[in-house]
């Protein structure tokens, strides 16, 4: 499958949760996605689509929480990135550690820098702020005029 | 009840890049479970990055790896040149791909002398890491400097490979090709090497799959990628060579799997600069004003593995998200694969397997934990182990 096939393959099966594809070019798509429906999502491409698990990256901007999960098809050297913004007032999402180990670190460092919370995380424990930071810091979060 | 032994490893030892602190909890002779600790130095790199200028972070993003200083600023320079479709000159292209080459053969023979100290084999250690000091004395012709080159900057490079440099890399080429034989030759043939490393932290592919491990860690496992080649930038579309895998998936397959990998870092070199010579000399930059808004994400294949950078930028001089990974990030926690059910002194060689650079603790002393009475060993005790099973291997031969 070509960059094309495989974004409109996620597009037709996902239907609505599928809010917007964004091909940059044949190497690089974002595809944003409801938050609710990211685990089908990433197990789709992850296991049916066979795609590589690269890390996730997170980022406080006006729109709330946003999330990159950057999954990589090395066969045609497509990075594709699974998009969720999540509510400044609850960020939430479910883990996706039980999916692929390769997220467990990602998912408690996106934890402790900004207070994402990853739902049924099966080892939630601190990984990079034991014993060094105060409870309930966040230094990555921002401040909007 | 069994007495479980705790043996630390880290968290702060003089060849690793970054303090970590590994815990093996042992049952007799057998790892039972592993569980680490970070964040004992985490310099926020990634916040201090966007308080940088896209030219100043080229310097920061270089000291997050001591061994490896070129592939952030490369994957980096990947990334940054791809929000604003910047083209660099073929010159450019061949001098990248030279001094990420020239790294990956230093990197590799640094860690063919470590896994052969580790083995209690201290004569390759000493040859591998006496002809890694021709390379870096390239790097310091080349650049100034042993390590942290600062070569390399958004549109091109910062100086050029001028043509009578050549033949002094040729010949060191010659050399290092030369060595590597040796050192080949002293691995493959060595039946005390295969009896220690074979079967020994054997890393499946679906472990690598879930763990998304990378590099000569994923090849040798028979996961076949490697950013040169999957999503090509550089030079490395222009030079033939070819990826090197290894099935098995143990440490032998590993060390397979890097030192072929040098024969083709080698050969990359020559056709670069064969190639370089048909470039005009001092065309290695093109001009960039600015960085217009957008997002890239530019990987590079680092010794390790794939080096990975998220760049946002928002149109101002300076990223406005800049997201680094670095491939022991991933590679690091297949040891929970890769070691539970393991020998304590097979240990030692299948955390190096990975090339992170730990098994030697100095800091730790020989103790009892106060609360629990466990035993503690310290690094140097279990490299002790290490090459006392290697000793009684090679008494059988």
């Amino acid at each position: 499958m070509n960059t094309d096939e495989i974004l409109k393959n996620i597009k037709d099966k996902f239907g609505s949760d599928v809010l917007e594809v964004f091909k940059k070019w044949e190497t690089r798509a974002n595809i944003t996605i409801k938050p609710v429906s990211l685990v089908q999502i990433a197990e789709y491409v992850f296991k049916d689509l066979e795609f590589r698990f690269i890390i996730a990256t997170a980022n406080h901007t006006k729109k709330g929480f946003e999330i990159l999960y950057h999954f990589s098809k090395d066969n045609i050297g497509l990075i594709a990135n699974l998009h969720v913004i999540l509510p400044v007032e609850k960020p939430e999402i479910e883990s996706l550690t039980c999916l692929l180990s390769g997220a467990n670190w990602i998912e408690r460092e996106m934890h402790e820098l900004y207070g994402i919370v990853f739902l049924n995380h099966p080892e939630p424990e601190k990984l990079i702020s034991e014993g060094n930071w105060a409870e309930g810091v966040y230094p990555y979060r921002r401040e909007f005029k | 009840m069994v007495k479980k032994t705790l043996i630390p490893i880290g968290p702060y030892h003089p060849l690793q890049e970054e303090p970590e602190l590994f815990k093996l909890y042992c049952e007799g002779e057998i790892v039972k479970d592993i569980k680490w600790e970070t964040g004992y130095n985490h310099r926020g790199i990634e916040k201090l990055s966007e308080k940088k200028t896209y030219d100043q972070s080229f310097f920061l993003v270089e000291r997050i790896c001591g061994i490896c200083s070129t592939s952030h600023p490369f994957a980096f320079a990947n990334a940054v040149e791809e929000i604003g479709n910047i083209e660099i000159t073929n010159r450019a292209k061949y001098i990248r791909s030279i001094i990420g080459e020239l790294e990956r053969v230093h990197s590799h023979l640094l860690w063919v002398g470590l896994a052969g100290h580790f083995l209690g084999y201290n004569t390759v250690f000493m040859w591998a890491w006496k002809y890694r000091e021709p390379v870096l004395d390239l790097f310091e012709m080349i650049s100034g400097n042993r390590n942290s080159y600062a070569m390399f900057k958004v549109g091109g490079v910062r100086r050029d490979i001028e043509n009578n440099k050549i033949p002094q890399i040729l010949k060191v080429l010659d050399l290092v090709k030369k060595k590597t034989d040796m050192l080949v030759g002293a691995v493959m043939d060595d039946p005390v090497i295969h009896a220690r490393t074979k079967g020994v932290g054997i890393l499946t592919k679906q472990d690598i799959i879930d763990y998304a491990a990378v590099g000569p860690t994923a090849r040798a496992s028979g996961v076949d990628i490697d950013v040169r080649r999957d999503d090509p930038y550089a030079a490395y579309p222009l030079v033939n060579w070819k990826v090197i895998t290894a099935e098995k998936g143990d440490v032998f397959a590993k060390a397979e799997v890097r030192l072929l990998e040098m024969y083709e870092s080698i050969s990359i070199i020559e056709q670069c600069i064969e190639g370089l010579k048909k470039e005009k000399e001092g065309d290695i930059n093109v001009k960039v004003k600015e960085i217009p808004e957008g997002w890239g994400t530019g990987h590079a294949e680092a010794p390790r593995g794939e080096v990975f950078h998220y760049v946002l930028s928002d149109g101002s001089n300076s990223p406005a998200r800049h997201k680094i990974r670095a491939p022991s990030y991933t590679n690091i926690a297949t040891f929970k694969k890769s070691c539970i059910g393991q020998t304590i002194s097979d240990a030692t060689i299948s955390l190096a397997a990975v090339d992170p650079c730990y098994c030697c603790t100095e800091r730790m002393a020989v103790a009892y934990d106060s609360k629990t009475g466990d035993r503690i060993l310290n690094g140097n005790e279990l490299i002790a182990l290490s090459a006392k099973k290697t000793q009684n291997i090679k008494n059988q031969f």
